[in-house]
């Protein structure tokens, strides 16, 4: 059914559908929307839900594993700060195997400190182990949820996934959106039935200590069923567009990719002005395209590799930096055409968006402009030079 | 699937700490006992057994020798002994 | 072997405290119970993977959440409809609970869980090497409050834990002592039977890190009692409804067996200072019976 929602709505709407057992979350702008529509959704008994407000989000991402381990579904959501002080949980939660599902609002990380979106906080999170789903829309953000669900508690897979939605942007904008029903949501996602619980007719120890000898393999395990997720993401999304009508690939999206003579390389909503950016280059005659990472975590190499490596030139937008070193995304885009031979001859990185600083259609344009025979390193768009003068002395 | 690491209850038994024991051990002389169960109770082990008056003895596979048995003992019914 | 759901093969020092203490909990627990612990000692010697002494289902996350994790499962288990069958329990050392884990114990206290809380006070970090925590006693020597030439050990008292829990409003606190099995295995019983969170700090002595000789760990938590310097006191809404009354022994009686305590044997002023501690437990909690003639 069509409705005109806001995203924090729409996502705690789609949770409902999925009935976690247990939600548990600390509030944190811009995720609050989210938890507080959720808290209402229990108080009127539309949810048969226990919500567990927490003093922290350590204690939030430590609630949802206590809840997760005794076989019921859960779900939390967080953002930025909230998201850095779960972190040594998030690790926990991967490297035990239980798959939480969360949404991150992505938002810049302090200091100087700043509510408003980039993508430091979740793309700082990327070698949790976690699962990371990045949605252009508020569509997405919610069809991803289910898809989050469906894949992180497959029984080859058990791992927690993290949906990340840009801060205000997908929290608080307002969009058409083809909310699925409660049927449908029931024939997509079985209900959770893990192999392992805590059960005291089955009494496990579960998050023993390991030496040498076996620590390895467990990592090496964790590695290996992202793997399995590249090869399962997929097969869930046509399961999905099956039951739902929409299609996606679920790792990334190429959009006017195929003769491009240029692409821009992005993830999250900033797909969205760079779509228009490339319609309207287009209508000038530009070859030009975007190619959206949908799936940070695992991050499809190979689909990557296939779909770029006929374009000539590659501008690589990162929300995020590395300090003192490539920028995130362009560092991993570069490393997918190591030692290729065929490959783009310029890929060039762009920092943009910072702390929430808009990326409008002529910030994309400029990217495209920039984007020439010479290769850019972390270039900054829309820098205010003027300001670099000021100081304290 | 390697993991996640579960571990089957009370398997530690397969870990004898037995050989931890250096100089003493427990000798239950089974003279005096009015079976208060203490030597039971207090082992950290978990490695005394019985039940009833002189029926108490300690298992050598997971004994490390502490002797809290010994010095709980209200009959001094339990001595320490040099380990053979 | 005696029939026990926290099972031999686990690799605590010989002598251990907080083993024997643990134990005692489970077993009075019974099989109907979740456990979440700390990182720490406990933890370390007991799951050694791929072997557990655990006979009920528990689980390890970090060394400031169980608490917080017993939070989830205690919801999980509300949710699927099992709150009155299975009794959850959360359990750390000194450090994990006064120190790093306060936070989430607060909450988990405030929250209003139906979690039994056992903290096993062994009066330091042990599982790094003895080193200081909130709860270590005033002079002790650890390895970061070392005696020196112009030190005596430890700064602080210890941080009163107890009334801290009990100020979070829960209708049951207690403290209790390795040195008295049965008290602790009664309080825990006790704990379990009564809905909502509850506390229980139990004295465990650590015979590498008190340095004293692994026969002596029951007598020693005996006499911290009976100095007056660990008073086992019980709290019921708020108010003390019980307390363990002792003929007072003098301090040195305690501080004589441990070698933590071995720089002050020779130093009247420092003991006088903690003969002024217990003194005051006796007089606060009214602990002081006279011997009968």
């Amino acid at each position: 059914m069509k409705e005109f929602l806001e995203g924090s709505k729409a996502i705690a709407e789609i949770v409902k559908f999925c009935k976690p057992g247990v939600i548990s979350a600390y509030p944190i702008t811009p995720q609050t929307h989210i938890v507080e529509e959720l808290a209402q959704i229990v108080a009127d008994g539309k949810l048969n839900a226990q919500f567990v407000n927490v003093e922290s989000e350590h204690s939030a991402a430590s609630t949802v594993l206590g809840s997760v381990a005794c076989g019921v579904r859960s779900y939390t959501a967080t953002s930025s700060q909230g998201l850095f002080l779960m972190a040594e949980v998030l690790y926990n939660i991967s490297g035990m195997r239980f798959p939480v599902i969360m949404t991150t609002a992505a938002r810049a990380i302090s200091a100087p400190i700043s509510i408003w979106n980039d993508h430091q906080d979740v793309v700082s999170l990327r070698d949790s182990g976690w699962i990371q789903f990045h949605a252009e829309n508020i569509q997405e953000a919610v069809d991803l949820h289910l898809i989050a669900y469906k894949l992180g508690e497959d029984k080859s897979i058990m791992l927690p996934v993290m949906v990340c939605i840009d801060g205000f942007i997908l929290t608080h904008g307002v969009e058409t959106v083809n909310m699925p029903s409660q049927e449908d949501v029931d024939k997509f996602l079985p209900p959770y039935n893990p192999p392992y619980k805590l059960d005291v007719k089955n009494p496990l120890t579960l998050g023993p200590l390991v030496d040498p000898e076996f620590y390895t393999e467990a990592r090496f395990a964790l590695n290996e069923t992202h793997k399995e997720a590249l090869e399962l993401i997929p097969k869930i999304t046509l399961e999905f567009s099956k039951v739902f009508g929409r299609n996606y690939n679920g790792l990334i999206e190429s959009y006017q990719v195929k003769d491009a003579e240029r692409v821009i390389v992005a993830m999250g909503s900033v797909c969205g002005t760079i779509k228009e950016a490339v319609d309207e280059l287009r209508r000038k005659g530009r070859k030009v395209g975007l190619l959206k990472i949908t799936s940070l975590r695992p991050f499809p190499v190979s689909q990557i590799c296939e779909a770029l490596k006929t374009i000539p030139k590659i501008a690589v937008v990162d929300r995020a930096l590395s300090m003192g070193s490539f920028a995130p995304l362009a560092s991993e885009i570069k490393a997918v055409f190591f030692g290729k031979l065929k490959k783009p001859k310029i890929i060039s990185s762009f920092i943009v968006g910072l702390g929430g600083r808009d990326i409008t259609k002529e910030s994309i344009k400029e990217i495209f402009r920039l984007l020439t025979g010479k290769e850019k390193q972390g270039e900054f768009i829309d820098l205010k030079p003027e300001l670099l003068k000021e100081s304290y002395e | 699937m390697f993991g996640p690491l579960v571990c089957k209850p009370q398997s530690s038994r397969n870990n004898k700490t037995g050989p931890w024991r250096t100089e003493l051990r427990p000798k239950y002389l089974k003279k005096d006992c009015i079976a208060c169960n203490m030597c039971l109770i207090v082992c950290p082990e978990a490695c005394i057994s019985g039940n009833g008056k002189n029926t108490y003895d300690f298992d050598p596979d997971f004994c490390k020798g502490c002797g809290l048995c010994a010095a709980v003992c209200p009959k001094k019914d339990i001595e320490m002994v040099k380990e053979g | 072997m005696s029939k026990t759901l926290f099972n031999s093969g686990h690799t605590a020092c010989a002598g251990c405290g907080q083993s024997m203490a643990a134990r005692l909990v489970i077993d009075a627990a019974g099989p109907n119970t979740i456990v979440a612990n700390n990182t720490g000692c406990l933890e370390v010697f007991s799951t050694k993977y791929p072997e557990t002494s655990w006979g009920i289902p528990w689980i390890h996350s970090l060394f400031e959440n169980a608490a917080a994790v017993a939070s989830g499962i205690e919801s999980a288990i509300k949710y699927l409809g099992k709150g009155d069958e299975i009794n959850v329990i959360a359990q750390a050392g000194d450090g994990g609970t006064a120190d790093i884990g306060l936070q989430a114990l607060s909450g988990m206290l405030e929250r209003g869980h139906n979690i039994l809380y056992v903290c096993y006070d062994n009066e330091a970090y042990m599982n790094t090497g003895v080193q200081r925590s909130g709860l270590t006693p005033f002079d002790t020597n650890t390895t970061t409050s070392p005696v020196g030439s112009v030190s005596s050990g430890n700064l602080r008292p210890k941080k009163p834990m107890p009334e801290i829990a009990n100020a979070h409003g829960i209708p049951y606190v207690a403290t209790a002592s390795a040195g008295f099995p049965q008290d602790l295995q009664r309080k825990v019983k006790k704990a379990i039977s009564i809905k909502g969170p509850k506390y229980i700090q139990v004295h465990v002595p650590c015979p590498l890190g008190w340095r004293h000789e692994t026969n002596l760990t029951m007598q020693i938590a005996k006499l911290a009692v009976e100095t007056g310097l660990y008073p086992l006191i019980e709290y019921e809404n708020g108010i003390i409804s019980a307390r363990r009354s002792i003929t007072p022994k003098p301090v040195e009686e305690y501080l004589k067996l441990q070698g933590r305590f071995k720089h002050l044997l020779q130093d009247p002023e420092e003991i006088k200072k903690i003969q002024d501690i217990a003194d005051n437990n006796i007089k606060k909690y009214g602990l002081k019976v006279e011997l009968q003639q």
